[in-house]
This record gives structure tokens, C-alpha cells and sequence, in this order.
């Protein structure tokens, strides 16, 4: 039995969700190969050779690759599947565009955002923002997942894969990649950081919310957030929506501002550790799951908080 | 140019889905039922596709039960043409309604499918994706922003990092993300127009689809609930309570 998972990186760094998605395959259990596909993957690829329990990296390089198209990803994937009974992918955007594409050329169902490997045929995932977890049988001779990655520990490192180079089939002729706007930020990643700090509507503006929101989750080395609200308002960029149909992330804090509490954003947030909120309004259903609430105007309790983080030496 | 858009009617999104006591499922008994949101979005992007000349015929189809209709006439009343429903009281998997549109797109030979990037009740994130791949068109998926120009589609696209463009060739399927537009409410005149414009009811078996499930629900729980916490005063004992929970 074998298990492919497909690597989450930017054709620089191999990003966190790998591990993740190699803990998942490892709970299936069979052999373990991580695919690595895009251009230049080389350092990418000996960074995955590093993960624990791998058995072998391939790697696959091509311009459509590199740019992440589905239709080159999934036909890439399809040619090599006679080898694997589970192709697993992370539910990043990224992976959510090629990975049904996968499914669908292999007649298979896709079982999408798996929280918990039950067995080799049986997995749970959230449906209805998170509101209900169905756990699924498959009759499927091969199993196509995308992995909810914030559901797993990460694998450690510590292997040695080896590496191999597997061809690339024709470049799709009908799709054109013809340009990216990827916001480079110093912070943490939202989807691996262990402090979020996530914005609302409240903020009322994009230079308000870089005034109060930006400085704390500086202060806190944390990543920032926001509620749609706040995206589809302009306050902040559209990677930044945490939620049901944005990022689903699962810090050790997750501090929210001027945020309601809606189900749809608490379908991304729920699952954190430590929830803190803030907020004017004490029926706000945001404090149904906070474990420390402070009902208060953001715009004196977030420099009272700044001073009280200084205070305590942060 | 002829724009299918594939509507499904859902849990209103401002109801809170319930799990069955029995683990069999969600309770959808006497629970409100509307539009997918994003089904919603792709209508209201092929209405303003036709509003621009760029399409002529916006056909809107669903698969689902006879209350279906419904859905199908408020994508009428937001101006789609006509409307096809495929009728089953079968919950079809994202594979199924893929075969199912193929068979419908056979017929109809649309040059661009809008549909939503996800449905909110199974949040699969899927049916579109596999609808491109079983077609062998190019997909755009997540959109922001829809540009027709001549035999292409422009597409803005809402990624992890940011935005990308990509163009791709016609026929193609595109799914609509949040940001796309903001859907119309229908006036009271069109809800009544809406009323005579043609819907056309196809039986699921009628198409010779396979349709058969691919998963067996073992059962439907309820997420582990969070308890609700403490409200602290001030922002001092927020740090110091922080502390305590060793998060800081
Ligand atoms: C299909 C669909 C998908 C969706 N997906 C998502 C998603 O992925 N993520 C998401 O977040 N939402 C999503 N939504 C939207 C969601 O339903 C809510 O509309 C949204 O989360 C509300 O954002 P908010 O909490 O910032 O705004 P509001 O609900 O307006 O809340 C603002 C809060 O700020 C508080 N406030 C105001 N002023 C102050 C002040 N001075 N100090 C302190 N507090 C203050 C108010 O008391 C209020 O609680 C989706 C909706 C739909 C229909
Ligand atoms: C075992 C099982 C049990 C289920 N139980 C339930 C249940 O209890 N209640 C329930 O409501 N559903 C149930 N379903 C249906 C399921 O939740 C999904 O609705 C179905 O799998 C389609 O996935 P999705 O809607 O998440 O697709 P997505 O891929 O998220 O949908 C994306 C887009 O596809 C299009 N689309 C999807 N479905 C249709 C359709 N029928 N007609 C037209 N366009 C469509 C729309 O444009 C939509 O925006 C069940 C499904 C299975 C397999």
C-alpha cells in the first residue's frame, strides 16, 4: 500500500502543512512518498527528504507547475496514481483548486477537508461551517483527501528519502497563467502561527486597522486575521479571511477585535486553544467561545493591552 | 455566448445547522432553505455578463427536489432566461452532480459554466473542479473577477498568498468566490416575470447518469463543544490570565 502527498511550498520553502498531511498519511499507514512539484524544487525537495518516515521524494518541474495551474498539477498526478491507493493534498486554496480535478479523472469521490483518519476507508470531515463532522465510508479502490491541516501534528524531521525526478506530461494548452499578486509579509504565516490577532468590521477602516490591529500582532509576533467584513470592506487584503470560506487556522491564541462572532467565521477559528475576545457589545456571540472576554471599546482597551504587554515585559 | 449557471438550494446561511439526535445526519425539517450564497454570486456575474452584451443566454439549472424550483425562480427573478431542473430526492456527491451537469451541458452546449466556488451545506468545494476535469475544459476557480474577451476568460482568482490572473479558453467552467459582486435583490415585477419564464423539469433517471454513491455516511456528530469562558475586566487581567494559560 502506498500513499501520495502532495507538497504545500512556494518554490522556495516547504511549507509546515507537508508535515502535516505526512502525519495524516502515516495514520492510513503503507509506504509514504511526498510529491514536490513546480520549478526549481530542489532545495524545496531536500527539505522533504528530511521528514520522518518517507520513503522517497519525486519531484516534477515545469513553468505550469511552478505557477500552480490545476490542469498541470492534476495531469501530473493522474499519471503517476497507477503507483498510490491515496493521493492526499493540504485544503489550501491551492491544493482545493487541482485536488477534485484529481478525483474526477480518476472516477473517484473526493473526501474533502479530512479532520480524523478512522481507519484505511473511513475518515471524518466538518460540514456545515463546522457545525456537524460526517464521518465517511469509502468504496473507492483509490482515496483522493484533501487534509485539513491545523487537524495534525506535524511529522518531525530527521529522514533521509531519497530524491527522484519523474517526467512531466504535456503542458495544458488551454489555460495561461498571466500574472500573481502575492502580498510578502514578515510576520508568521496565518495558517501556522501560533498567535493570530484578527480584525472586524469594527475597525471601520484599512488605516485603522493597520493602526490597532498590525501594532498588537506585532507586539504578540502573531499573524493577522480578519473577519470578511472586514476583507470585503477593503480593511485588509483577501488572504487574511478566516472563516468557513477563508483560512481555517487553529493558533494556541486567537485574539479577536470588533469581530461579532458569526458562525461562518467561527467555522475558521473554533478550534484554537485559548480564544480571546473583544468587544463593546456583552451579547456578542463571539464570547460564546472565548475563554477570556473583555467587553470594552477597542480603541481604549487595545492600547490598555499594549500597556499591559509592555508591562509584563513583552 | 450561452452562460449555464448550476444553482443548489441549501440551509439559509443565517440558520444554524442541527445534528439528527440518531447521528444520521442534519435536521433540515421545517429549516429555511435558500440559494447556495455562492450560487447566488455566479447568477448575479452571468446576469451582468448578459447586462454587458458580452452573454446572450443565461440558462440555470439545479438538481435536487421538486422545492428546487424555487431556487431556480429566484435565479429567474434575478435574470437568468430559463431554468432546468434535474429532479431526484437523491443527495447526490459532488462526482454525481458533475455527471449530472456534463449530461445537461451535452445538451445545451453553453461556451462558459459559472457556478460557486462551494456549496455551505457539504462544503465540498468540489463540483466545479470536477465538472472541468470530466469536460476536459480549463477551470478558473476561487474568482474575484470575470473578464470575457472574445474566446477567453480573464480571470482574477483568490489564492493563499494574494491574487493571480490566468486566462483561459472558452468553454471553461468558472467558480465564483465572495468578492466577485454583490448579488441583487430581485424586484417585485421580476419575481413576477420570473413566474412565466421557462422551467423545465427533467427526471434524474431520464439522463442514464451514473449516479450511484461513492461514500457511505457512518454516521453525523456534533463538533466538541467549546465552553465559554470567563469575562475579564481590564486589560491587565486579560495579560496576566494569558500568562497563566502559558499562550503568552
Ligand atoms: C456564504 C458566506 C460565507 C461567509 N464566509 C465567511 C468567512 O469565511 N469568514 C467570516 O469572517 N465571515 C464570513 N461570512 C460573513 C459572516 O456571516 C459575517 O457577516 C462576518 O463574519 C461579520 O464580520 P464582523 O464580525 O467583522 O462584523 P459584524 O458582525 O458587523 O461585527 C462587528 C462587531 O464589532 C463590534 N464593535 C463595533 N464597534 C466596536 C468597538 N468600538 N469596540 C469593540 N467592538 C466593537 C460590534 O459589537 C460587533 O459585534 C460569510 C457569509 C456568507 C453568507
Ligand atoms: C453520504 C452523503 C450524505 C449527505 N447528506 C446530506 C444531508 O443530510 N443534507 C443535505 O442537504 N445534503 C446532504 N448531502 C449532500 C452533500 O452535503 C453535498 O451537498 C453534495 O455532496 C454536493 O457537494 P457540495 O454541495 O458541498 O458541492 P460543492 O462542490 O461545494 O458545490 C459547488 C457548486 O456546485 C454546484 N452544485 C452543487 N450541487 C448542486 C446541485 N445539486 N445542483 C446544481 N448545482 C450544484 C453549485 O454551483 C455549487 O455552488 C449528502 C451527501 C452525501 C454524499
Amino acid at each position: 500500500m502506498a500513499v501520495l502527498v502532495i507538497a504545500d511550498h512556494d518554490n522556495a520553502t516547504l511549507k509546515d502543512n507537508t508535515h502535516k498531511v505526512v502525519t495524516a498519511a502515516q495514520a492510513i499507514g503503507g509506504d509514504v512518498d511526498v510529491l514536490v512539484a513546480g520549478t526549481n524544487v530542489g532545495p524545496v525537495a531536500a527539505e522533504a527528504a528530511k521528514i520522518a518516515g518517507v520513503r522517497k521524494v519525486l519531484t516534477a518541474e515545469s513553468p505550469e507547475l511552478g505557477q500552480g495551474l490545476a490542469e498541470a498539477v492534476a495531469d501530473l498526478v493522474v499519471g503517476l496514481a497507477s503507483g498510490y491507493d491515496y493521493i492526499l493534498t493540504p485544503a489550501t486554496s491551492q491544493g482545493k483548486n487541482f485536488s477534485p480535478r484529481i478525483a474526477a479523472k480518476l472516477d473517484v469521490a473526493q473526501i474533502s477537508d479530512v479532520t480524523e483518519v478512522v481507519s484505511g476507508d473511513t475518515f471524518t470531515h466538518p460540514i456545515y461551517a463546522g457545525n456537524a463532522m460526517e464521518t465517511v465510508q469509502s468504496a473507492d479502490a483509490k482515496k483522493v483527501l484533501t487534509v485539513r491541516p491545523t487537524a495534525f501534528k506535524a511529522a518531525g524531521e530527521g529522514g533521509s528519502a531519497k530524491i527522484e525526478s519523474v517526467s512531466v506530461p504535456a503542458a495544458p494548452a488551454k489555460t495561461h497563467f498571466v500574472d500573481q499578486k502575492i502580498v510578502k509579509s514578515a510576520r508568521p504565516e496565518l495558517g501556522a502561527a501560533k498567535i493570530v490577532v484578527s480584525g472586524g468590521r469594527a475597525m471601520g477602516s484599512a488605516e485603522e486597522f493597520q493602526k490597532v490591529i498590525e501594532p498588537l500582532a506585532d507586539k504578540l509576533g502573531a499573524a493577522v486575521g480578519a473577519s470578511r467584513a472586514a476583507v470585503d470592506a477593503g480593511y485588509a487584503p483577501n488572504d487574511y479571511q478566516v472563516g468557513q470560506t477563508g483560512k481555517v487556522v487553529a493558533p494556541e491564541l486567537y485574539v479577536a477585535i470588533g469581530i461579532s462572532g458569526a458562525i461562518q467565521h467561527l467555522a475558521g477559528m473554533k478550534d484554537s486553544k485559548v480564544i480571546v475576545a473583544i468587544n463593546k457589545d456583552p451579547d456578542a456571540p463571539i464570547f460564546q467561545v472565548a475563554d477570556y472576554g473583555l467587553v470594552a471599546d477597542y480603541k481604549a482597551a487595545v492600547p490598555e493591552l499594549m500597556d499591559a504587554l509592555t508591562a509584563a515585559g513583552k | 455566448m450561452k452562460v449555464l449557471v448550476p444553482v443548489k438550494r441549501v440551509i439559509d446561511y443565517n440558520v444554524k445547522a442541527r445534528v439528527k439526535p440518531d447521528q444520521t445526519g442534519v435536521d433540515l425539517a421545517n429549516v429555511k432553505m435558500s440559494m447556495n450564497p455562492f450560487c447566488e454570486i455566479a447568477v448575479e456575474e452571468a446576469v451582468r455578463l448578459k447586462e454587458k452584451g458580452a452573454a446572450t443566454e443565461v440558462v440555470a439549472v439545479s438538481i435536487g427536489p421538486t422545492q428546487a424550483q424555487e431556487t431556480l425562480r429566484t435565479a429567474l427573478a434575478m435574470g437568468a432566461d430559463r431554468a432546468i431542473l434535474v429532479q431526484t430526492d437523491q443527495d447526490l456527491e459532488p462526482l454525481a452532480v458533475a455527471k449530472v451537469l456534463k449530461a445537461v451541458i451535452a445538451e445545451e452546449s453553453p461556451e462558459l459554466v459559472l457556478m460557486g466556488k462551494q456549496a455551505i451545506d457539504g462544503d465540498n468545494n468540489a463540483t466545479g473542479q470536477m465538472l472541468a476535469a470530466l469536460l476536459d475544459w480549463p477551470q478558473a476557480t476561487f474568482a474575484s473577477a470575470v473578464e470575457i474577451a472574445g474566446s477567453k476568460a480573464k480571470v482574477t482568482r483568490e489564492v493563499d498568498g494574494g491574487l493571480q490572473t490566468i486566462e483561459v479558453d472558452l468553454p471553461a467552467v468558472v467558480t465564483a468566490d465572495l468578492r466577485l459582486n454583490e448579488p441583487r435583490y430581485a424586484s417585485l415585477p421580476n419575481i413576477m416575470k420570473a413566474k412565466k419564464k421557462p422551467l423545465d423539469v427533467k427526471e434524474l433517471g431520464s439522463l442514464g447518469v451514473d449516479t450511484a454513491p461513492r461514500l457511505k455516511v457512518v454516521k453525523v456528530t456534533e463538533p466538541a463543544k467549546r465552553q465559554a469562558g470567563i469575562k475579564v475586566e481590564t486589560a491587565a487581567d486579560l495579560v496576566s490570565n494569558l500568562k497563566t494559560a502559558g499562550v503568552l
